[in-house]
């Protein structure tokens, strides 16, 4: 081989390896302040990219509808939990969370919707979308059973996966997906060309890890997630809400796939049930970074995209199979380095 | 004057077995109340209830409030705080962090007065404002425990067993901020296993047997108690230092 192609090989590599970091940062971030393996994270990127696509091209998408019939189940389960000691702040704190905002966005939808709408007002729609999407999700699955042991919740994690991929194949139909380009400049460096595609999905990345870390070390929203993943029973004596500290991570992490999935979808075809694949990657890295460390989560990503890059020029029928076979002597040496921990429970 | 915290007739069980049973205590404001009583009589178990952390039956009101609708969190916004036994810090975080947490319900403004108030209460977490949590010694963890607590501007601290593995030194340490306490308006319900350390302390005890209370008085009372000075006094006299 020569430079070129290896070096081609490595941007195409690090490219995508920006992208499973985000996602695997994200996983990280859920599992921490929630103990949920967040198998939907691939949905997410699909919801968001192709929610995009579809607003591109002047339809309006079937999850801006699924959003508004999640916040009627969130805003049922509300009533019914609180049904004890039911307050006036509390109804209307939900129904502005979860009536007015899921429908005032589907009417927004329908009044922006166009072929001409500017690429920016459909990124920001189908971010909102898909965020308000994560948020319902955790409220309607996960929050009644946040209790349980991480064994349920991936449980009913993989039958949130399956429920919304099922779900995308009616919104989206079979047939893939493609949205126009963020932006068509290009910069050449020597034998690189940088689109102004992959520039962004580097600089999206960066930005968001260094949002991350200023949200995680300097807010007291990001503290208070933080020291609801150290420890749960701490934050409820402190009077942090861990369900809260759950909405809130998964709003990021829908934000987060919801971005992902924009990002690609210029570059690749993508399809009711690609996400699945991509969010797996993610998940190989937040793995590696033993689900608990955020940069060498995001090294791992990188060094799957490269793997991945490099497998493709090589034994491309084998991508997958090399890709995630590099989980196995990392479960491997984890298992023998760490000793056996009994599981928390709250 | 009205009782600051009032538990009614409470039971407590883990599945089937009891582990109180019709327990009734006052709290009122500015006192010291101890629980005093032997390994598993169901101190530690009361406490968690009146938290919030266990369920309860029976009645317990805050500060006039009844406390069965509330969860964790919301009691905690009445003024109610708990440093529990295994402390719960945010090991991974620095102790400004997690006394800056401790505050989480409370204006800015108003949190960093309290902050120099618990860094004049503990001079040692000042000292150690910048080292995380879970590198701290246990007298310094749970130093930090309680200041996290007192920066939620409480109105009662309960404490449970905050000697429990120090060294003699910093328990009289210990027990001589919490002395302090009741002069910053704060009222202390403390359950220890150190009767003798409680009892100079407390205004009133109550003594806890399997579930229930035998004995209750003011502290001089129960210091005087022959029963309880065999049980839980061992043989120590006045003046002795507690192990």
């Amino acid at each position: 081989m020569n430079t070129t192609i290896m070096l081609f090989l490595l941007q195409d590599g690090i490219t995508n390896g920006a992208i499973y970091a985000l996602l695997g940062l994200a996983l990280v971030l859920v599992f921490a302040v929630t103990r949920v393996i967040l198998i939907p994270q691939g949905e997410f990127v699909t919801y968001g990219a192709l929610s995009y696509a579809m607003l591109a091209t002047g339809q309006v998408p079937g999850t801006a509808r699924l959003a508004v019939a999640m916040g009627l189940v969130a805003f049922a389960l509300d009533l019914f939990f609180a049904r004890k000691a039911l307050h006036a702040r509390l109804v209307i704190r939900s129904v502005a969370l979860n009536i007015v905002f899921p429908t005032a966005l589907l009417g927004l939808v329908y009044a922006l919707v166009s072929p001409h709408t500017p690429i920016a007002v459909n990124i920001a729609l189908a971010l909102l979308i898909v965020a308000a999407i994560g948020l319902f999700l955790y409220r309607i699955a996960f929050q009644p059973i946040a209790h349980t042991s991480v064994l349920v919740l991936l449980i009913a994690s993989v039958g949130c996966h399956l429920a919304l991929q099922g779900l995308g194949l009616v919104f989206f139909g079979a047939e893939g997906l493609r949205g126009p380009a963020l932006s068509n400049a290009a910069v050449t460096a020597g034998p690189l060309r940088f689109t102004g595609q992959s520039l962004a999905v580097y600089g999206l990345t960066v930005g968001f890890i260094v949002a991350l870390w200023l949200f995680f070390g300097y807010t007291k929203t990001g503290k208070a997630l933080r020291a609801t993943a150290v420890n749960r029973l701490g934050a409820r004596l402190v009077g942090i809400r861990t369900t809260l500290s759950g909405q809130i991570a998964f709003l990021l992490a829908s934000v987060i796939g919801a971005i992902s999935g924009i990002l690609i979808v210029p570059i690749t075809t993508l399809y009711y049930d690609t996400g699945f694949l991509i969010g797996l990657k993610g998940f190989i890295a937040a793995i590696i970074g033993g689900l608990v460390s955020y940069p060498l989560t995001a090294v791992a990503a990188i060094v799957v995209g490269i793997v991945e890059a490099f497998s493709s020029f090589y034994a491309s029928n084998f991508k997958e199979v090399i890709v995630f076979t590099l989980i196995l002597p990392v479960l491997v040496l984890r298992s023998l380095a760490a000793p056996q921990v009994e599981e928390e429970k709250d | 004057m009205s009782a600051l915290l009032k538990v009614t007739d409470v039971h407590i069980a883990y599945g089937k077995v009891e582990a109180v049973r019709g327990v009734s205590l006052d709290v009122a404001d500015n006192e010291i109340v101890t629980i005093i009583g032997a390994n598993g009589a169901g101190k530690t178990t009361l406490l968690n209830a009146i938290m919030g952390v266990l369920p309860l039956r029976g009645r317990t009101t805050f500060a006039g409030i009844d406390m069965a609708p509330l969860d964790i969190e919301d009691r905690v916004a009445t003024g109610l705080s708990l440093v529990p036994e295994h402390r719960e810090l945010f090991g991974t975080m620095n102790v400004e962090d997690n006394l800056e947490l401790g505050a989480f319900r409370i204006a800015k403004a108003v949190a960093a007065t309290s902050l120099e108030r618990v860094y004049t209460l503990f001079p040692r977490l000042k000292e150690r404002r910048k080292q995380l949590a879970g590198t701290l010694s246990g007298g310094e963890q749970q130093m930090l425990a309680m200041g996290r607590a007192l920066m939620g501007a409480p109105k009662l601290l309960m404490l449970d067993e905050p000697s429990l593995g120090l060294a003699p030194i910093i328990v009289a340490d210990i027990f001589r901020i919490v002395g302090e306490l009741r002069a910053a308006g704060v009222s202390v319900l403390l359950v220890e296993q150190n009767a003798q350390a409680a009892l100079q302390i407390a205004d009133r005890a109550y003594v806890m047997e399997l579930g229930e209370f035998v004995l209750s008085g003011t502290a001089k009372d129960i210091a005087a108690n022959k029963g309880v000075a065999a049980s839980y006094l061992g043989f120590q006299h006045e003046g002795e230092s507690a192990i």
